[in-house]
């Protein structure tokens, strides 16, 4: 089947068959592979990207689904050279070990910041419930997300640093696809 | 060459490694494309224990996209037997252990077939299309029940035992005779628990690449044994090992999971040499669960001796060690590691441990995160409690009083081990303290008279490891084939840049970052100037990679040596290059200079000096490169006392963990951001063995344990936040004072929670639950149900088995 | 893992989807926002030969206002629900479920009728659509028909939707003003609930007026706590007359009768106190 999809800024067109797992679309077909696969049930949330603004599991969708639709991938955060403020909060709070799982666990905590601007600690737990890591215990993931609301803050640090997700966040939630 | 004036070590540094892995510009092995690969995929055995009557590829064959489809009667005459390493006694027995099965299949998940295709969707397909036709024959699942030999995992063996393991300290003249003791004491506790299966769930799926081109096997591979795996390939293929490059690029978590010599980094090498092409294997998580090694399952029986004033004496270890259907890579020796510590910090005059190894139709055990250890000390800590409560005394009273007291350093162990150093009640007291102990049995005191549906129990843990894996000669009295020295070399660059290269093997830990710190603060570089080269047998030619926490106090302290020699070197030309003697160079903060003098040269201008080699003393060769190997003398023995509170539901058999206080004390700690998440992660797995995990099979053998939706790898919303804190009393085993933290927190924390669970229910009639502690075994361990062994914890139900509808 | 092969097919209309499952025949599957599908493809635990794929059909997406009751579109997004006014107005019961229903990105994808059509018995949005009396609006080639959740839900994993037919609206009567609860217990965030109980009650005058029960994995579907509602009607919302009430949770002594009972008590408790 035909698909037109922006992935990072930069709109792809491609044959693919229907079975073609958006996350495989991703790592084998556009080379997108910061983007990885942990599970075969949708638990661990390794293939975490945005689909529109909003968090999917990439492993749980097929390409073609994502046709028309805007995706994000941790490959397509930095911006002007600088890192996201998500980014940048797991590595000043080793956040991170291994780092398998930081891409999808980075793209969840983005969208749990769109929806929660200064959540508690037991906020961002649940609002990662759909994530493992096996390195860290979450302690400092947990941290890392919580500082980065602060980094994310209306006025704080400078302004490249402000970029959140406003302008995708605004944007319609996935309808029911 | 600026100098660092603080120092490097103790120093919050931020990791190197992180750039890429929060970019997501990580390698990864799975990520890895070659021209012309082809795809292989693994048909596994859904039967436990069958002959295999007929495999039919016909089907297969044909399907596009087909190279060609492999069974073991292809590989029969070169796969040979994956090695096992560790034959701990000599007349162990060991079956063949083929990477692709041959006849017959021995366990649920074993490699029966391989399909060889242009892509992993067509290879995928094609398994499909396979035909095995299995002769179904009894299953051996239980340790007790395969201990009678009524079937047989392998029958050419004649007995599913595989080896008996014994240490008893009045032969080895380490201590008295434990049944001495028994006899005569004046308490005597016997008890049984069971350590569950376990999955070592590290995140990265498996995955290797082979690439046979250019006159040369180049192996990537998600390992944590890049120079082992070498080696035995070597060994099993007969390729010549110079032939045979072994590259470990970023890996995703191993946790002892990735400590293997794998069918499928075998089946993979033999493939790409028959085909002439790059071969890939990337596993699903499902393959994983069903057949990368799993850990713990052993049934301790322990019989604690001791006087009415809570003095211990004797303690006998009767320990049956599930190998599961082979003995792979260090199969038999996980539960021997454990010998050494049962007796853990407390002064026992008698110690007697039996380990019989006993094989079952299930996947293979191996390395998990403390192997051996965590088992020892969860059997010891339960016991500590079931003494104090026997004796009606405060559970860390009991252990205070029996304890190596820290001036008693170096101390003899009762089972021969020399502890160098210690402080057991330092770090007891801040863990008390964080804790506020008597505070909390205030409130558990509350509860329990008001009778509240939520009672609190508080569990200690007051445990010491043993790492630093290992010292070669005792390895070698242990039987293990390999030793455990490591290696590092330093290359200092013309322009003043450091290359270092290791033999440790990380997946995680941070060395590059700390290992650059160590080599910083050596010779005075900046942090920045130091690149750390790892996991690439071309580069490193030599190294015992990464695990049983090791990294630091071996392949540290071979860096630390290794910076030395440079500066030894370094030294002798500064001097020549100063006209002065070298018993007046000084060196500080990355210059030499003569005593007394302003005379000054940075080790930048030496390195140079050293590279153009115009002008050096009378016969020193070029350059300033410095290799060394360590062989420690001694185990690293890292302590700490572990406080856990934890509120049982009396209704639900829910637990939660309210408080968990961890005090460690790992020697010398090089960097705290690294030191601190190495305990929380650590804490984690030993609280998911308490409370979540466990690999269950049905009476067929089946896993039902076999994705993340059935094994419960807890989320961020499952765990608490930890209070740590530590204490330091420098190892003397090594330069660094280093003593490992990799197993610590796992090793700690699962008796800590089981403990403080069944404090919490104890004085409503409850003696043991087994882990992991679900509500369900809570639940009925209050309605004074006894809890079956092998009933599956409820609750993680495997829902994804129906067909589903509008989804 | 990776799935066999399928077609895959996007109508353009609920008309054409009941179409296109006519032509296909029994092995096409409908696929809503596919977050059990498309792990039961990759296990190869269902291979059909063709999905039919209802996510560009807007007209199911959205919840409405109708009279006495909301109709809430089939592919509403859990996430959607969560948010939604009415949801929260009229049936505060469904937002709290929703809340609980997998994680976050599952939320963002899976929907309110792919859930109930799954029929999974643990989980989540069974027992509430039994307890608040949901009704299934269902399309199909003879034109559109209702099913009341009470004979909806069939067996596990098995609905009363025929292989040629669509759930395209679920209609539920408004509960404005109830109090509301979801008392789950599950081993990890992420497990199925070993048993949970969704509950909402009437309060008037400090009396419960009416209330409505409904439990989570306790058998081959939902399962509604009629003895439980019944003992309620007319007493005070007091702890005594709920903790009795739940006793009729479940009869049984085994682990989940007994969860039943209790987390019934608590879920009722809650739903008052709310």
């Amino acid at each position: 089947m035909h698909i037109s999809v922006n992935v990072d800024g930069v709109t792809y067109a491609d044959e693919v068959e229907p079975r073609l797992l958006l996350v495989h679309y991703l790592r084998e077909r556009l080379s997108k592979t910061g983007t990885v696969v942990g599970c075969d049930t949708g638990n661990c949330g390794a293939c975490t990207v945005h689909l529109d603004g909003h968090s999917v599991k990439s492993c749980q969708m097929f390409a073609v689904q994502a046709n028309g639709h805007e995706v994000t991938t941790i490959e397509g955060l930095a911006r002007d050279g600088r890192l996201h403020p998500v980014q940048e909060a797991f590595r000043s709070n080793h956040a991170l070990q291994c780092g398998f799982c930081t891409p999808g666990m980075i793209m969840q905590a983005i969208d749990l910041l769109a929806d929660e601007s200064d959540p508690d600690d037991e906020t961002v737990r649940k609002g990662l419930e759909g994530n493992l890591c096996r390195c860290t215990g979450y302690q400092n993931i947990v941290r890392a997300v919580q500082d980065a609301a602060q980094r994310m803050k209306p006025g704080a640090g400078p302004k490249i640093e402000q970029h959140s997700d406003e302008n995708i966040a605004a944007k319609q939630p996935v309808g029911g696809e | 060459m600026t100098a660092t004036a603080e120092p490097e070590v103790g120093k919050a540094r931020l990791r190197k490694e992180d750039a890429r892995l929060i970019t997501g510009q990580t390698k990864w092995t799975d990520n890895i494309q070659l021209t012309g690969m082809l795809h292989m995929a693994v048909l596994r055995s859904p039967v436990a224990h069958a002959r295999i009557r007929d495999i039919d590829c016909s089907r297969a064959t044909t399907m596009p996209g087909v190279a060609v489809v492999l069974t073991g009667e292809d590989f029969a005459a070169e796969q040979g037997s994956l090695p096992c390493a560790w034959p701990i006694t000599e007349d162990m027995k060991a079956p063949p252990a083929p990477a692709l099965a041959v006849d017959q299949v021995n366990f649920a998940g074993e490699a029966v077939a391989l399909v060889i295709a242009d892509s992993a969707y067509r290879a995928a397909d094609a398994l499909a299309a396979i035909d095995v036709d299995y002769d179904e024959l009894p299953v051996v699942l239980d340790l007790e029940e395969a201990l009678r030999d009524n079937d047989l995992v392998h029958p050419d063996l004649g007995t599913n035992k595989s080896a008996t393991w014994i240490y008893d300290s009045a032969e080895a003249g380490s201590g008295t005779n434990v049944e001495d003791e028994i006899a005569s004491a004046e308490v005597v506790i016997e008890r049984t628990f069971r350590q569950q299966r376990l999955i070592p769930a590290f995140m990265e799926p498996r995955s290797v690449v082979v690439d046979p081109s250019a006159d040369m096997f180049t192996i990537w591979s998600a390992t944590q044994i890049p120079h082992i795996l070498r080696w035995m390939l070597a060994a099993v293929t007969g390729i010549a090992e110079h032939k045979i490059r072994v590259i470990a690029p970023d890996v995703g978590g191993g946790f002892g999971g990735k400590l293997q010599v794998t069918p499928e980094e075998l089946l993979c090498l033999l493939v790409a040499r028959r085909m002439g092409r790059p071969v890939k294997w990337t596993e699903t998580r499902t393959e994983s669960m069903l057949s990368a090694h799993h850990g713990r399952d052993q049934i301790q029986k322990v019989t604690l001796s001791a006087r009415r004033d809570g003095t211990v004496t004797g303690l006998k270890v009767e320990l049956l060690a599930d190998m599961g259907a082979y003995l792979r890579l260090v199969t038999p020796g996980i539960p021997i590691l454990g010998a050494f510590m049962f007796n853990a910090i407390y002064k026992f005059a008698a110690y007697r441990f039996v380990c019989t190894n006993v094989f079952t139709n299930k996947v293979p055990t191996d390395a998990y995160r403390g192997a051996g250890r965590p088992e020892a000390t969860f059997a010891i800590e339960r016991m500590m409690d079931e003494l104090a409560v026997e004796l009606g005394m405060d559970p860390m009273k009991i252990r205070e009083m029996n304890w190596i007291k820290h001036e008693e350093f170096p101390f003899n162990t009762v089972a021969g081990l020399t502890y160098d150093s210690g402080n057991y009640e330092a770090a007891t007291a801040r863990a008390m303290e964080l804790f506020d102990y008597e505070s909390m049995r205030e409130e558990q005191q509350r509860r329990r008279s008001s009778g509240d549906p939520v009672q609190l129990g508080i569990g200690i843990s007051t445990y010491t490891e043993m790492c630093g894996l290992a010292p070669s000669r005792v390895l070698g009295a242990l039987r293990y084939a390999a030793g455990g020295w490591e290696t590092a070399s330093i290359r200092m660059l013309p322009t003043g840049k450091v290359e270092v290269i290791t033999g440790t093997s990380p997946h995680g830990q941070g060395h590059e970052t700390v290992w650059s710190q160590i080599v910083a603060d050596r010779l005075g570089v900046p942090f920045e100037d130091v690149e750390v080269l790892h996991g690439d047998t071309a580069s490193s030619h030599k190294g015992m990679d990464s695990y049983g926490s090791r990294s630091l106090a071996v392949g540290g302290t071979a860096l630390v040596h290794a910076a030395d020699k440079v500066l030894a070197k370094a030294r002798t030309l500064a001097a020549h290059m100063m006209e002065c003697d070298e018993a007046d160079v000084e060196f500080a903060s990355g210059s030499f200079s003569v005593r007394g003098t302003s005379t000054v040269r940075t080790l930048g201008d030496v390195v140079l000096a050293a590279h153009v080699a115009h002008d050096l003393p009378e016969g020193m060769e070029p350059g300033m490169d410095a290799d060394a190997t360590f062989d420690p003398d001694n185990f690293s023995f890292p302590h700490g006392t572990h406080l856990c509170a934890a509120e049982v539901d009396t209704q639900t058999g829910m637990v939660k963990i309210r408080l968990y206080v961890a005090v460690d004390d790992v020697g010398t700690v090089v960097n705290p951001l690294i030191v601190d998440g190495q305990v929380h992660g650590g804490l984690a797995q030993g609280i998911a063995q308490a409370l979540f995990e466990e690999a269950v099979h049905d009476e067929m053998g089946t896993l039902t344990t076999a994705t993340l939706a059935d094994y419960l790898v807890p989320s961020a919303a499952d765990l608490p936040g930890f209070i740590t804190a530590r204490t330091s009393t420098p190892a003397t085993s090594n330069p660094l004072g280093a003593k490992g933290v990799g197993e610590a927190g796992t090793i700690a924390s699962t008796p800590a929670v089981v403990n403080a669970v069944l404090d919490a229910v104890r004085h409503m009639g409850v003696r043991d639950i087994e882990m992991p502690c679900s509500p369900e075994r809570v639940w009925n361990a209050l309605q004074g149900r006894a809890a079956d062994a092998s009933a599956p914890a409820a609750g993680g139900l495997g829902s994804i088995d129906a067909q589903g509808g509008q989804s | 893992m990776i799935p066999a092969e399928f077609k895959y097919l996007f109508p353009s209309s609920v008309d054409e989807a009941v179409r296109m499952l006519a032509e296909e025949g029994e092995d096409a599957k409908i696929i809503a926002g596919g977050q059990s599908l498309v792990p039961v493809l990759r296990m190869r635990l269902a291979a059909p030969t063709a999905l039919i794929d209802i996510g560009g059909l807007t007209e199911l997406t959205g919840v409405r206002d109708d009279g006495d009751s909301l109709l809430i579109g089939a592919m509403t997004t859990h996430y959607e629900v969560q948010r939604d006014h009415l949801i929260q107005d009229h049936a505060l019961l469904l937002r709290l479920v929703t809340d609980t229903v997998a994680d976050p990105q599952v939320r963002h994808r899976g929907t309110f009728g792919g859930s109930l059509c799954h029929a999974d018995p643990a989980g989540d949005l069974l027992a509430p659509a039994l307890a608040l009396d949901a009704v299934m609006i269902i399309a199909g080639p003879g034109g559109r028909r209702e099913v009341p959740a009470a004979e909806f839900f069939v067996d596990y994993f098995e609905t009363a939707l025929r292989p040629d037919e669509i759930l395209i609206d679920v209609r539920v009567p408004k509960y404005t003003g109830w109090g509301a609860h979801y008392e789950k217990l599950n081993r990890v965030a992420q497990a199925w609930s070993i048993v949970a109980v969704a509950a909402a009650v009437q309060v008037s005058g400090g009396k419960i007026a009416a209330a409505r029960v409904g439990l989570t994995n306790v058998g081959s579907g939902p399962v509604r706590a009629a003895d439980v509602e019944s003992a309620l009607i007319g007493q005070p919302a007091s702890a005594e007359a709920i903790s009795a009430a739940a006793l009729k949770a479940s009869s049984g002594d085994g682990y989940k009768d007994n969860l039943a009972r209790v987390l019934t008590d608590r879920a009722l408790m809650a739903a008052v106190a709310g």
